[in-house]
């Protein structure tokens, strides 16, 4: 097996992973940079992202203010350390893309434009019209052309850490095109490598979205941190489960039940407010949590539309009118018209909440730095304790660049006074992945398909894990997870190419939503209270007192994970109430 | 509507015009079954490619992508295409459908009879099935310095530099290129002059030289303005009429002519001009 020997390796080459990437050549050019991606770094999903990025620039806003509405709307599982830190490098870094050319929405004296977004006070989220995401990926990728010691490796599939001595020294990966294994040897990793969306069968992530970096790092022995929080989108698609961007509401869109009504009002997001004319934090305008919960109380209550793509409510923004919604929503009218055949100009557009982010992942703390020596995470991989129970919109955008930064930093310090690496012993722990991928090929005892086995999954995440959840079907969901990881040894692969075999990435994928799956389902199972994204039929009430804390999982082979948990940190904002009343309680 | 918007919103019981249509039909939209003919190869066993038929039941609103993924899940799973995003902005996708390069995941059922004829992108080596090597265009795209080469430098702490939206608009529909190099499988002359930089990479240059925040124009005419960079285009316009993302390329392209032959002028007609 080939051995490439670099300083730092990165996996992941979207927004996270090209900002580390590029700080590291910019700290220190003689740094030898890996960056490692199973994809092109222009198909990262951070390309998909629409809205915007929240970061305070405008006189009438405040870090306060940004501080209280991320803490607030993350239900206080937020670490307000890690808040703090970031509300004051948000500004930092999204002036930093504006430097490097992003195309920001501007004011008409040039500065940039801010729009209003779910759960914030204060318009602060920048904007490159509904394709933000996209916008900051290519300027970030487009910049890092310009760096001669960042050495990409695009199309290789991370597979297992290289762990001696304690700490983390490398990476083992498939070249796709050639099926070749290389190791990577390096002094620190950070992985950048996405979340798991895809553990569902309806979702906004993209297929390349399957846990490959949380489930690397977890396998590796570093724990997984709040998994069970998972984000519903209030607004997708009901057939491709396509985001329409939360600034279709930010812009002044609202949400109507079948009669009509908009029903958030009757769901602690009320008073109403004008049509067209929306309020900061409330109605349209609450967190993502509550507004997909609603949505499931309508649904009990009898009060959607059935479409043909089952049950919907509608997302009307007809009162905006053509110029505006071509102005600043010009990719939800091409997603509407194209994919559903709806013009937003002149209808409403039915949707259904989707699962969009996981607020958990790896755990890292507020250096980007994971409890395994030599291991850094950043990005929607990670969980650094910034979004709490549910992230607020545009916060993650600025999240990749904060924290992908911060990892750079943290991975160049942990380069001081490294012992020499045992490279015998890396090597045999390479063996270790070679004699995996060997066994997958040459299995003769293959019983399940790959496909199979995805579906189960995906019913079991959707009908046992989703917005509202039971101690019953909590277990249920453990039981059929645990399950299926011991099938999942009997996987059958079918292709047997060396040469680009998506079979094989499939089933190496299947491999890693399982593995979050678990985490998932065991530490909403543990949870026996309501908080943000995680809601119990059984036990509706925030628990202070047993819960203000984190859900620590930690991998144990193909025995069940053991949990354990850590403190939030609390440094000046006490657990309160979240108060989306628009200022009438 | 009105421009000053109601204070309640009126009643969707009976939707609007146009939107019953839009809300379908209860119950499951006609299914459809769908042959597709699919280019095959794999290097290590086949000498040559070779076409594989599949029928699949499609739904009629799906899209060639959905098509393809059926047939990966339950008919045959060494078939190989890349894809992502299926909302046409990860540019993973592209691939010849009836001879036409096109983004699977934006090419709708609907619009196509018979049996459907899916290749890997024209003007591109096949690594596998429809997976083809983008290296060439990769390489192309780092040729011209497609990053801000400010005109001033000026520290964070100073600010943003300011643009205004007039300046904005000026650029901005050149940066909207997704970069999934279905202009270079549409691009004739790429095709005889595998050497010309090609659409999708002059475009971004001709981005940040329209940038107002941006001084580097002269470095990136070093390769743009060459018998590889624009001059090597014929305006068939090909390039424009397929993009996905409502680029214009072959705009792009006729303006850098445009500017690129002011600066000849400059420089060897007017005494002691520089360009």
């Amino acid at each position: 097996m080939e051995t490439i020997t670099t300083d730092i390796a990165i996996v992941g080459a979207g927004g996270a992973g090209l900002r580390a990437a590029i700080a590291l050549a910019e700290t220190n050019p003689a740094l030898r940079i890996a960056l490692i991606s199973k994809v092109y770094p222009m198909r990262s999903h951070t390309c998909a992202a629409e809205g915007g990025a929240a970061g305070v620039i405008k006189p009438d806003d405040s870090f306060d203010m940004h501080f209280d509405d991320t803490v607030g709307g993350g239900d206080w599982l937020s670490d307000q350390d890690c808040v703090e830190y970031f509300i004051h490098e948000a500004p930092k870094e999204l002036l930093q893309l504006e430097h490097w050319g992003c195309p920001w929405n501007r004011e008409a004296d040039g500065s940039v434009s801010v729009r209003p977004f779910g759960g914030m006070k204060k318009k602060r989220t920048w904007f490159a019209a509904d394709k933000s995401g996209f916008h900051i990926l290519h300027t970030l990728f487009q910049t890092s052309l310009k760096f001669p010691s960042i050495t990409r490796y695009d199309e290789y599939y991370a597979l297992d850490l290289l762990v001696d001595d304690g700490r983390c020294q490398g990476l083992t990966a498939m070249e796709m095109r050639s099926g070749e294994l290389r190791q990577f040897h390096a002094k620190s990793v950070i992985i950048a490598g996405g979340g798991a969306g895809r553990m569902f069968p309806f979702s906004t992530n993209g297929a390349i979205k399957t846990g490959d970096g949380m489930a690397m790092a977890y396998r590796a022995g570093a724990p997984l941190k709040d998994m069970e929080f998972v984000q519903y989108h209030p607004t997708g698609l009901p057939n491709t489960g396509s985001l329409l961007t939360e600034a279709c509401r930010g812009e002044g869109g609202i949400l109507v039940n079948k009669n009509g009504r908009r029903y958030l009002q009757d769901y602690g997001m009320g008073p109403e407010t004008p049509v067209g004319k929306p309020q900061l934090k409330t109605m349209e305008l609450g967190p993502r949590d509550r507004v997909s919960q609603a949505y499931w109380h309508e649904l009990q209550k009898g009060n959607t539309v059935t479409t043909q793509w089952g049950e919907c409510v509608l997302l009307d923004m007809r009162h905006l009118g053509e110029k505006m919604i071509n102005e600043r929503l010009p990719l939800v009218r091409e997603l509407a018209e194209a994919y559903l055949g709806v013009d937003i100009v002149r209808e409403a557009v039915p949707i259904r909440p989707v699962v969009h982010y996981m607020m958990g992942g790896i755990s890292t703390n507020t250096a980007a730095a994971t409890p395994l020596p030599g291991l850094f995470a950043a990005g929607e991989c990670a969980c650094v304790s910034l979004n709490g129970a549910n992230r607020l919109g545009s916060n993650s955008l600025v999240e990749l660049l904060v924290f992908g930064r911060r990892a750079a930093l943290s991975a160049i310090e942990h380069l001081q006074d490294l012992p020499p690496a045992n490279t015998v012993a890396l090597n045999a722990r390479a063996g270790e992945t070679q004699a995996r991928i060997d066994e997958l090929f040459s299995r003769s005892d293959g019983t399940e398909s790959m496909s199979g086995l995805r579906k189960e999954m995906m019913d079991t995440m959707e009908k046992n894990v989703g917005i509202y959840r039971t101690e019953a079907g909590l277990k249920e969901g453990v039981d059929k997870i645990h399950e299926l990881r011991q099938r999942y040894r009997r996987v059958i692969l079918t292709d047997k190419s060396s040469v680009f075999n998506t079979d094989l990435f499939q089933v190496l994928e299947l491999g890693s939503m399982l593995d979050c799956a678990e985490a998932v389902t065991v530490g909403a199972l543990a949870r026996k209270e309501s908080r943000g994204a995680h809601q119990r039929l059984d036990f509706v009430e925030r628990d202070d007192t047993n819960y203000l804390r984190h859900t620590m999982v930690y991998h144990q082979g193909m025995d069940s994970p053991r949990i354990d948990y850590l403190d939030v940190v609390i440094t000046k904002s006490p657990p309160g109430v979240r108060d989306y009343s628009g200022d009438h309680k | 509507m009105s421009n000053s918007p109601p204070r309640s919103h009126p009643p969707l019981a009976a939707p609007p015009e146009g939107a019953a249509a839009s809300l379908g039909r209860p119950g499951g939209s006609s299914e459809r079954t769908v042959t597709l003919e699919v280019l095959r190869y794999d290097p290590d066993t086949d000498s040559e490619a070779r076409f594989q038929r599949y029928e699949v039941v499609c739904q009629e609103e799906w899209v060639v992508l959905d098509a393809l993924n059926k047939v990966k899940a339950d008919i045959d799973p060494t078939l190989n295409y890349r894809w992502s995003c299926h909302m046409a902005v990860c540019g993973s996708c592209g691939m010849m459908i009836n001879g036409e390069p096109k983004l699977s995941c934006h090419a709708f059922l609907r619009n196509y009879e018979g049996v459907i004829r899916i290749e890997p992108l024209a003007n591109f080596p096949i690594e596998r099935d429809l997976v083809v090597a983008p290296d060439d265009f990769m390489d192309k795209l780092k040729r011209v310095k497609p990053y801000l080469i400010p005109k001033q430098e000026k520290p964070i702490s100073e600010g943003e530099y300011k643009q205004t939206p007039a300046q904005l608009m000026k650029y901005r529909q050149y940066s909207m290129c997704i970069n999934c190099m279905l202009c270079y499988a549409a691009c004739p002359q790429y095709g005889l002059t595998p050497s010309f930089i090609g659409p999708a990479a002059l475009t971004l240059a001709h981005r940040y030289n329209q940038d107002s925040r941006d001084g580097g124009r002269k470095e990136r005419q070093e390769v743009a303005a060459t018998h590889e960079g624009v001059w090597e285009c014929t305006f068939v316009g090909a390039c424009s009429e397929v993009c996905p993302a409502h680029v214009d390329p072959a705009s792009a392209l006729q303006q850098m002519k445009i500017t690129s032959s002011i600066d000849w002028i400059v420089e060897h007609l007017i005494p002691g001009g520089k360009p």
